[in-house]
């Protein structure tokens, strides 16, 4: 019979220095085994070739100043077409003296979608807010009541345009994409049928010729002397669109709730909607969360589209100043900035998604 | 316990009565002409094969099936198509299943007052002090705030269990509720369902705990391809079963 002394110096024997610290990581997840150590190697060597050069480029070379003097000769990035014409991107043709009026609508946004970060505040006062806040952003930039001048929508664009063609996109297509998958996973033979009809005609166009039609075909139906503003022929053309696409993510999501919940929810008496609202919905969206995230921010980007409608939104002021004679020749810098504001949004977008799937995990 | 059922010709009427009923799915008979009465506060346990119908006729009784032919009348009001009746009849009827079946994005306390708060519009703080007795009931208080992925399969079957007691049910429907369960977790949710039926709880029982039914039960069917085969008292069924396939059925789950 052997018996175990425990000596209570094997409690200090330490793991190998090679696996844990500074050198571990290094080796863990760099140079772990031949393939992976060329790799490494490769893309560090690219890394030292292409980096130096940007900076130098981007930064230390650049020229900043709005007068776009010395840009010409210069070696590096002419930012000033981007200081100079800032305010005509963000704004675009919307009169001068009031842009105060797009840019508070803007920061009630930015302000309501940063309170909305924290669960704590969903309430259903956070939905009235929503509500009030977005009302409040359409009225002003309108205008028309409190001795605000009207700005009619053909003079709106640049950002805001492109802000409001998302947000009403997204919190229009949202609901109706969840109401087409109810449909098409309901038990009534007509509501089902219509509902698939919808999703595969919506998903066999693109998304430029909806838009085409909203702005070509459509009016010819409507009777004479009656026009719908182009903004909201474009923006229902971004919701249906939209919408078609959440319908099918949101249909993978109902699949994957069991019938069990079904029946559970059934057995205590709950009718369809109590079920459907209470159980089967708030486990299959939240099923969904990483998809339904990709379709906005691909739905956020496609507003760009909008272009080839002549709306001006962000794409469209920053291409109308590189038309300008005076800044011909520096699209990369003025790309590079439309870049980054598209960028911060669909980051705020995916980052948001990330948190909330983490925060919505009851572990089962 | 079992010495004291209901007395046959009681002058209320049954809870339950299942008359001539008969179900298909597609072409397959499912449940072949079954007759059924349950008097208040009867247990009745009922057993067989698998596959031989008996989840599909528990379900029948709050129509989580529905049958084609014949009649279920539960507590004075017919299963009919009427759509009312059927939810009328569900919020009177506590079910539990195999698998538990709880929501799993609301806490322990939110499962128990969902049904109350939204079927019965009992008020929330009603709900929650209802809730918490029940809980207190299967012993898990303690656990009110958690989710249910965060208990045992024991304790999330108590959980279950009061969940359906907390529509203050007529009858109860159990299906099957141990045996999903690791062997030393079935003893506290038949403690749970012993406790019940000291209370006089009419309650219908598809388990194959034999133990519970010789304690419980005052009356045990045996089912067999969609019929009831043979129903008597405990004792007379475990000790003198009358057809062989009841005979057979014993010796294999007896061993
Ligand atoms: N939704 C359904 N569609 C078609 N057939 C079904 C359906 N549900 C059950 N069945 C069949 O009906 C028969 C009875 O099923 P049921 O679940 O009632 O049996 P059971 O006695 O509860 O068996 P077990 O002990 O395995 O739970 C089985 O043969 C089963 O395959
Ligand atoms: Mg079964």
């Amino acid at each position: 019979m052997t018996v175990h002394v425990y000596d209570s110096r094997t409690a200090e024997i330490k793991p190998p220095v090679t696996s844990v610290g500074v050198l571990g990581w290094i080796r863990k997840n760099l140079f772990d085994g031949w393939f992976n150590s060329v790799l490494t190697v490769l893309v560090l060597a690219l890394l030292v070739k292409m980096v130096p050069p940007f900076v130098r480029w981007a930064l230390l070379d650049s020229h900043w100043l709005p007068s776009g003097s010395g840009c010409q000769d210069a070696q590096g990035a002419c930012w000033s077409i981007v200081t100079a014409n800032l305010r005509f991107i963000i704004f675009g043709f919307y009169p001068h003296d009031l842009q105060w009026r797009p840019l508070l609508a803007m920061i009630i946004l930015v302000a309501l979608l940063f309170y909305s970060r924290n669960r704590k505040h969903w309430r259903y006062a956070l939905g009235w807010s929503w509500l009030a806040g977005l009302a409040v952003m359409g009225l002003l930039l309108r205008g028309g009541f409190f001795g605000m001048a009207v700005v009619e929508s053909t003079q709106w664009g640049g950002l805001p345009l492109t802000l409001l063609l998302a947000v009403f996109g997204l919190t229009g297509a949202y609901p109706l994409g969840v109401l087409l998958a109810l449909g098409r996973a309901s038990r009534m033979r007509a509501v089902k049928t219509l509902c698939i009809l919808y999703i595969e005609m919506i998903r066999g166009v693109p998304l430029i010729s909806l838009l085409f039609m909203s702005s070509v075909v459509f009016p010819l139906f409507l009777p004479e002397g009656v026009t719908v503003n182009k903004i909201l022929r474009a923006q229902a053309a971004i919701i249906l669109f939209t919408a078609a696409y959440i319908a099918e993510v949101v249909r993978g999501g109902l699949q994957a709730i069991a019938r069990g919940q079904y029946e559970a929810a059934e057995s205590l008496g709950l009718n369809y909607y109590q079920t459907m609202r209470l159980i089967v919905l708030p486990q299959a969206l939240k099923i969904v969360i990483p998809p339904s995230v990709s379709i906005l921010i691909s739905a956020f980007k496609d507003t760009s589209l909008v272009v080839i409608i002549a709306l001006y939104d962000l794409l469209k002021t920053t291409k109308s100043v590189l038309a300008d004679p005076r800044w011909m020749g520096f699209s990369a810098e003025a790309y590079i900035f439309l870049a980054l504001i598209y960028f911060c949004c669909c980051y705020f977008m995916s980052n948001y998604s990330r948190r909330l799937e983490r925060e919505l995990d009851t572990g089962l | 316990m079992s010495d004291n059922p209901p007395e046959s010709g009681h002058p209320e009427a049954p809870i339950i009565e299942i008359a001539g009923m008969h179900k298909w799915f597609g072409d397959f008979h499912v449940l072949q002409d079954i007759h059924l009465k349950v008097a208040r506060g009867e247990r009745i346990v009922i057993c067989g094969p698998s596959g031989s119908g008996k989840s599909t006729l528990i379900r029948c009784i709050n129509r989580l099936e529905m049958h084609q032919r014949g009649r279920i009348i539960v507590d004075g009001i017919e299963l009919t198509n009427d759509i009312k009746n059927i939810e009328k009849i569900r919020a009177e009827v506590g079910m539990v299943f195999q698998h538990f079946n709880l929501f799993p994005h609301l806490t322990i306390l939110e499962n128990l007052t969902l049904g109350p708060i939204w079927v019965r519009k009992v008020p929330k703080k009603e709900a929650e002090e209802t809730a918490m007795y029940y809980l207190e009931k299967v012993h898990i208080a303690e656990q009110a705030r958690k989710y249910p992925g965060q208990l045992s399969g024991g304790q999330q079957q108590r959980v279950a269990i009061a969940r359906s007691l907390c529509m203050k049910p007529n009858v109860m429907l159990f299906d099957e509720p141990t045996s999903a369960l690791d062997p030393e977790m079935v003893k506290e949710v038949l403690d749970v369902m012993i406790s019940l039926a000291r209370e006089g709880m009419t309650m219908l029982v598809v388990t194959h705990e034999m133990g519970f039914a010789k304690s419980v039960a005052h009356r045990v069917l045996f089912m067999d391809y969609g019929r009831i085969v043979e129903e008597n008292t405990p004792a007379e069924f475990f000790n003198h079963p009358q057809h062989e396939r009841t005979k057979l059925f014993l010796s294999q789950i007896l061993h």
